[in-house]
C-alpha cells in the first residue's frame, strides 16, 4: 500500500500547487466548492465492460485526489438503450452540490446528432469540464495491404470486404462511410458486441478489414503488425488548431484517410459526402468523451472541477500513465473543452441529412 | 523454453505472506458476495476497483483473483439451500441440489459441490498452465460457424431436460428463446415486442431477472404455501464427509466435466451460461441409473459444479491472450489490471511475451484461491445447511427482500421488479403444469448467441460462396463443426430417449383438462403474437428472421399439443397439474394469497420506495403470516433492513424509489 500512499501525498501537494495556480480563476468565480466528506457520483451510461468504463476508471482515483476535500469518487454504471437511458436520466437531474457528474461518449453524441427518437437530452444544457480525444486506425491483412499502390486504394475496389460492425448508427459509421468513399465494397456483419470481437474476427480470418480506436490498436493490433499478420491502412487523423485534419500524433507514420482519399480515384475531399464524414468524425473521435456537470451548475462548481482536471493533467507522471491508457490525445479543459463540445455536438443540417439518408439506403435503418 | 523459469518466478511472487494474506481477504470477500443471489464477480470486482489504482500488481491480483475464483464456489449455497441459482454458472446445480436439501441432505450436497468445485478449479488451473502456451492457434480455430455449433450443442441439452412430453419441452425452450429476443435486434436495431414509447423492454430482459423469476419465485412461493422448513426431515442426514465421498466415487465424472468447463470457458463469447447445462447433460447421459435425476441425484450436483469453477480458468485464456473478456467479470478484471502499479501490465497478445511470470502468477493464484475457498466453504457447510431446518415462513420475507434487491440491480428501474413478478408468475404456471423450466432458461440464455452467430455465419458464408463453392463449404463444414454436429445429433437422440425417465422437477400427476389447456392457449397466443410482431419488421432487416423461425416452429408444436389435449383423456401426462394432487394441492395456504404478499411488496415499493416498503412488508409478514410477536417482528425487520442497507452501502447501490420520492426529498437510504 506504500505506493498508494506516496501517490496520494504527491497528489495532495500537486493539488495545493494547482490551487495556487488557479486561485485567480477561482476568485473570479467565487470560492470554489469544498467536497470534504462527500461522495461524487460519476454516471457512465454504459456497462462496466466498455471503453468509457476504462476511461472513467482511469480518471476516478485521480479526480478523487485532485478535488478539494478529496471526496470519494465512485463510477456508477447506468447502461441501457445505447447510452441514451443514462443521458436522459442525467438530463432530468438538477444541480445540487456538485456531487453528480456525467461521462458521455461518441455513442451518446451520435444518437443526439442523428435525431434518435429516444434522445430526451440536450448537450447545450450541460456544463463541460473535460473533453478527451482519441483516434482510430484501420488495418488490413498483409496480402490485401500489398495491393495498395502507395496511398492509392483503387486496387482494393474489386475485393469483397467483410467487417464486424457494432451497429450502423454507432461510431462504426465513420469507418464504413470512409471505406465507401474510397470505393471499397465492405459488407458489414452486424451484431458484434465490441470492437474487441471485431479484432478477433479479423484474427480468425473471417473479417478482412477492421478498425480499432487508438488505445485498443496499441494494445491489440500492434502485436499483430509486429507478427506480420496485420498492416495499418490509415488513421482518421487528428484536428489541428485551425480545424484541419492532420496526421494523428500517436501514429505519425500512418497516413490519414484524407491522404488516401486524395490519392484514390473517385474519392473527393470536398463536397457534401466529405463534409458529412468530417462532421461525424469530429463528433466521434477528437471530442469523443466528455465530463459534464448537470444543468444549472454554479460557476464555483465548474471552476472547481476544471481546476481539478487541470491539476490531474499537471501531474508529473500524467503523460506517462495517460499515454498508455488513453493514447497521446488532448485532454481538454476550460475553453478548449467548450470548443470540443461545440464541434462535437453540432453538425450542419446537410451533413445530418446526408448520413440519415445514407443509413436508410445502405442499411435500411430508419431514424424518422 | 522460457516458460519454466517463469513458472518458478510465479511461485516466488505468490509465496509471500503478504500476498497470501491479500488472497485470503479476496477469497473471503468473494465468498460473501457469491452467497448473494444475483450478485457475482461483476459486483465484487466493481467493489475492489477503487482500491486498485497504483497498488502493487501482485497484491492487487491476489485480491481480485481470490474474489473471482470463489464466486462459483459459494453461489452453490443459494442454489442448494434455497433453489435460487446463485449465479448463471450454477443454474443446473439447482435441479438436483435443491431436492437433496429438501430431503435433508443439504450438507452432503454442499460438500459434494465444494469438493467438485475445488477439483474443477484445480483442473482448470493446471490445464491453463499447459494450455496458455498452445492456446492461441486453437482459440483462433473457433470461428463463427464453430461458435454457432457450440451454441446449438448447448441448446440440444433441452432434449434431455424436456420432460415427459418432449414437445412441451421444445415449446418451453422456444418460448425462452422468444422472450430472449425481446428488445432491440442486434443486426439493425429493429424492436421486437417492444416500443420506444415504453423503453424498458427495448433493452430486453436481464438474465438475473429471468433466472430468479423462473426458478426462485416458484420455489419460494411453493415452500411458503406449505409453511414448513425446506428440509422435510428435521435431522440433517448425510454429513459433509458423505458429500466428499460421493465426489470421490464419481471422480471421473468430475474430471470430464472439469475439462468440458475449461474448453467451453476458453471459447470467447459463450462464457458461463451454457457450461453448467452441458455438464449436467453429460452427467445424465453417462449415468446408468437415470431415474433419480431431478429428484436429488448427487451426480447432478457434481457435474455442473466441477465445470463451473474450471470455466473460470478457461475464461482467463481469451482474457489474458486476446484482451477479450469471456464474461462480464473478466471485462472488469481487464480494466482493473490496467489500474495496477503504473500500468505496466497490459492484457492482450503482448501478455505472454512481456509478463509471462505475471500470467502464471494469475494461474496459480487461481488454484490457491480455489483451495482456500473450498476449505472455508466445507467448514461452514454443516452450519449453514441448518438454514434448511428453519421454518420457511421466517426465511421467505428475507428471500423476497434479497431477490427484489438483486433484480433491481440489473437495470435500476422499478420495472425490474414488475418484470420479476411477471416472469415469476410465468415460472409458477410452468412449474404447476410441468413445463420444463430448465429448457426455458437454456432457450433464454442461448437466444442471443444463437441468433447472432446464425446471422453472422450466414452472412460470411454467403460472401465465401460468392467466391466459390469450395470456399463456402470449407468455411461452414470445418472438422470442428462436423465433430460438434455428430455429438449434437447423438446427444439429442439419446436425450429424447432418456427424457421420459428424467423428471427434472419430480413426478406430477394429471388433473383436469381445463387449466392446462387454458395455459397452453395463452402460451400459444403469446407465440402467435410474437410471430405477428416479428413479421411486421420490414423484410430487409435480419432482425425478423430468427424470432419468426423460432415462433413458427413453436406454433407447430403448440398445434400438436392442442390436438393431443383434445384427443387424449384427462389421465394423460399432458394434463399434469400440481394443484391436482401432491404437495401443492395439500398446501396450507393458497397460491393467490401467498403471491399477493409478494405483489404487496411490489406495490408498496412503487408507492414509498424500497426501504420503507420493505419495513412495512417485513413487519406485516412476520407478524401476520409467520405469527411472531410484535416485538420479535420488529427485531427481525430491523435486522433485515440493516443488512440490506449495509450491503447497498458497501456496493454503492441505490434502492428502487417510489411515488413518495418524487414529491419528497428524503435522505439515503430512503431516497
Amino acid at each position: 500500500m506504500s505506493v498508494f500512499k506516496t501517490t496520494r501525498r504527491v497528489a495532495c501537494s500537486l493539488v495545493a500547487a494547482a490551487a495556487a495556480t488557479f486561485s485567480f480563476q477561482a476568485h473570479a468565480g467565487g470560492h470554489g466548492i469544498d467536497l470534504t466528506g462527500k461522495t461524487v457520483e460519476w454516471i457512465i451510461p454504459f456497462s462496466e465492460t466498455g471503453g468509457s468504463a476504462k476511461w472513467a476508471n482511469f480518471y476516478a482515483p485521480l479526480l478523487s485526489e485532485a478535488l478539494p476535500g478529496q471526496p470519494t469518487v465512485v463510477v456508477k454504471f447506468m447502461p441501457g438503450a445505447g447510452s441514451t437511458k443514462g443521458a436522459n436520466h442525467f438530463q432530468g437531474l438538477e444541480y445540487e452540490d456538485g456531487t453528480t457528474i456525467f461521462g458521455s461518449s461518441g455513442s451518446t453524441q451520435f444518437p443526439f446528432l442523428l435525431g434518435d427518437p429516444r434522445v430526451k437530452y440536450n448537450y447545450a444544457d450541460w456544463n463541460v469540464v473535460l473533453a478527451s480525444g482519441t483516434g482510430g486506425v484501420a488495418y488490413l491483412p498483409p496480402d490485401l495491404a500489398a495491393k495498395m499502390d502507395g496511398m492509392d486504394a483503387s486496387a482494393l475496389q474489386d475485393v469483397d470486404f467483410i467487417y464486424g460492425n457494432q451497429g450502423a448508427t454507432r461510431l462504426d459509421l465513420v469507418p464504413t462511410l470512409a471505406w465507401e468513399m474510397l470505393g471499397l465494397n465492405v459488407e458489414s456483419v452486424m451484431g458484434i458486441k465490441g470492437r474487441g470481437d471485431g479484432r478477433l474476427m479479423f484474427e480468425r480470418g473471417e473479417a478482412n478489414i477492421d478498425y480499432q480506436t487508438s488505445s485498443s490498436y496499441l494494445s491489440g493490433v500492434t502485436p499483430l503488425v509486429e507478427a506480420g499478420t496485420a498492416v495499418p491502412m490509415m488513421t482518421w487523423g487528428a484536428l489541428d488548431e485551425a480545424g484541419n485534419i492532420v496526421r494523428d500524433p500517436t501514429f505519425p507514420d500512418i497516413p490519414t484517410f484524407k491522404e488516401l482519399c486524395d490519392a484514390t480515384d473517385g474519392c473527393e475531399t470536398s463536397g457534401e459526402q466529405w463534409d458529412a464524414w468530417k462532421a461525424f468524425f469530429i463528433a466521434g473521435f477528437p471530442a469523443q468523451k466528455m465530463v459534464f456537470l448537470p444543468a444549472g451548475a454554479s460557476n464555483d462548481a465548474i471552476v472547481t472541477y476544471t481546476a481539478a482536471f487541470d491539476a490531474i493533467k499537471a501531474r508529473p507522471d500524467f503523460a506517462e500513465i495517460s499515454a498508455k491508457r488513453l493514447g497521446k490525445y488532448p485532454q481538454m479543459t476550460g475553453e478548449a473543452a467548450k470548443g470540443a463540445l461545440n464541434s462535437g455536438t453540432n453538425v450542419s443540417a446537410e451533413a445530418k441529412a446526408f448520413v440519415v439518408n445514407w443509413l436508410q439506403e445502405k442499411y435500411g435503418v430508419s431514424l424518422n | 523454453m522460457e516458460a519454466l523459469p517463469a513458472l518458478g518466478q510465479a511461485w516466488g511472487l505468490i509465496l509471500q505472506p503478504v500476498v497470501l494474506g491479500y488472497l485470503v481477504l479476496g477469497v473471503v470477500m468473494g465468498l460473501c458476495i457469491g452467497v448473494f443471489p444475483g450478485l457475482g464477480g461483476i459486483a465484487g470486482l466493481s467493489l475492489l476497483l477503487p482500491f486498485m489504482f497504483g497498488m502493487d500488481p501482485i497484491l492487487g491480483l491476489a485480491l481480485m483473483v481470490g474474489m473471482v475464483a470463489v464466486v462459483p464456489t459459494s453461489d452453490t449455497f443459494a442454489s442448494v439451500l434455497m433453489g435460487i441459482p446463485g449465479s448463471s454458472a450454477s443454474q443446473a446445480t439447482v435441479l438436483d441440489g435443491f431436492p437433496m436439501a429438501k430431503r435433508g441432505q443439504a450438507a452432503r450436497a454442499l460438500s459434494a459441490a465444494f469438493a467438485s468445485s475445488l477439483f474443477g478449479g484445480l483442473v482448470g488451473a493446471s490445464f491453463l498452465t499447459v494450455f496458455i502456451l498452445i492456446a492461441r492457434p486453437i482459440v483462433l480455430e473457433f470461428r463463427t460457424p464453430e461458435l454457432l455449433m457450440i451454441t446449438i450443442f448447448g441448446l440440444s441439452m433441452v432434449g434431455i431436460l424436456a420432460g415427459r412430453v418432449a414437445i412441451k419441452g421444445l415449446v418451453a425452450a422456444g418460448l425462452g428463446m422468444l422472450i430472449g429476443t425481446i428488445g432491440e435486434g442486434a443486426s439493425s436495431g429493429d424492436l421486437r415486442m417492444s416500443s420506444y414509447d415504453f423503453p424498458y423492454l427495448a433493452d430486453g430482459l436481464k438474465l438475473v431477472i429471468v433466472g430468479l423469476g423462473i426458478f426462485a419465485i416458484p420455489e419460494i412461493i411453493s415452500l411458503l404455501r406449505q409453511d414448513r422448513a425446506i428440509a422435510k426431515e428435521q435431522a440433517l442426514g448425510g454429513g459433509w464427509l458423505d458429500g466428499v465421498k460421493d465426489w470421490f466415487a464419481n471422480i471421473w465424472l468430475s474430471v470430464r466435466c472439469s475439462i468440458i468447463g475449461v474448453i467451453v470457458g476458453v471459447i470467447p463469447g459463450l462464457g458461463g451460461s451454457v457450461v453448467d447445462w452441458i455438464a449436467y447433460g453429460h452427467a445424465v447421459q453417462t449415468s446408468k441409473d437415470k431415474s433419480n435425476f431431478g429428484k436429488g441425484e448427487v451426480r447432478g450436483v457434481i457435474g455442473p459444479e466441477s465445470s463451473n469453477n474450471a470455466k473460470e480458468g478457461g475464461g482467463l485464456v481469451p482474457t489474458l491472450l486476446f484482451g477479450i473478456p469471456g464474461s462480464g467479470s473478466m471485462a472488469i478484471f481487464i480494466g482493473a489490471i490496467a489500474l495496477l502499479g503504473s500500468g505496466q501490465i497490459e492484457v492482450g497478445p503482448a501478455m505472454l511475451k512481456n509478463n509471462l511470470d505475471i500470467t502464471y502468477s494469475i494461474v496459480w493464484l487461481l488454484a490457491l484461491a480455489n483451495v482456500v475457498g473450498t476449505v472455508i466453504c466445507i467448514a461452514a457447510s454443516g452450519g449453514i445447511a441448518k438454514l434448511t431446518t428453519i421454518r420457511f415462513a421466517l426465511l421467505a420475507p428475507f428471500l423476497f427482500m434479497i431477490i427484489s434487491f438483486a433484480a433491481f440491480q440489473s437495470g435500476q428501474n422499478l420495472m425490474d421488479l414488475v418484470a420479476l413478478f411477471g416472469i415469476g408468475f410465468l415460472g409458477i404456471m410452468m412449474r404447476r403444469f410441468d413445463w420444463s423450466r430448465p429448457a426455458f432458461l437454456i432457450g433464454f440464455v442461448l437466444s442471443n448467441p444463437a441468433e447472432n452467430y446464425a446471422n453472422q455465419a450466414l452472412q460470411i458464408a454467403q460472401s465465401r460462396f460468392r467466391k466459390g463453392l469450395d470456399e463456402g463449404l470449407d468455411y461452414i463444414f470445418s472438422p470442428i463443426v462436423i465433430v460438434l454436429l455428430i455429438i449434437t445429433v447423438l446427444s439429442v437422440v439419446l436425450g429424447l430417449r432418456q427424457a421420459k425417465n428424467i423428471m427434472a422437477e419430480g413426478d406430477v400427476k394429471a388433473g383436469t383438462k381445463r387449466a392446462p389447456l387454458v395455459f397452453l392457449l395463452i402460451v400459444t397466443g403469446y407465440i402467435a403474437f410474437a410471430l405477428f410482431d416479428a413479421a411486421s419488421i420490414p423484410a430487409y432487416s435480419r432482425d425478423r428472421v430468427f424470432p419468426m423461425f423460432v415462433a413458427s416452429v413453436c406454433l407447430l408444436g403448440c398445434v400438436v399439443l392442442i390436438a393431443r389435449m383434445i384427443l387424449r383423456p384427462e389421465s394423460d401426462t399432458i394434463f399434469s397439474d400440481r394443484e391436482a394432487e401432491g404437495e401443492d394441492a395439500s398446501a396450507a395456504h393458497g397460491l393467490w394469497p401467498t403471491l399477493a404478499w409478494f405483489g404487496g411488496l411490489l406495490l408498496l415499493t412503487a408507492l414509498f420506495g424500497f426501504i420503507l416498503a420493505l419495513a412495512l412488508f417485513l413487519f406485516a409478514f412476520l407478524r401476520l403470516r409467520a405469527g411472531l410477536s410484535a416485538a420479535m417482528a420488529v427485531v427481525y425487520t430491523a435486522c433485515g433492513i440493516a443488512f440490506m442497507c449495509t450491503m447497498a452501502w458497501l456496493l454503492n447501490r441505490d434502492f428502487p424509489p417510489g411515488l413518495l420520492q418524487e414529491y419528497a426529498d428524503l435522505p439515503w437510504p430512503f431516497s
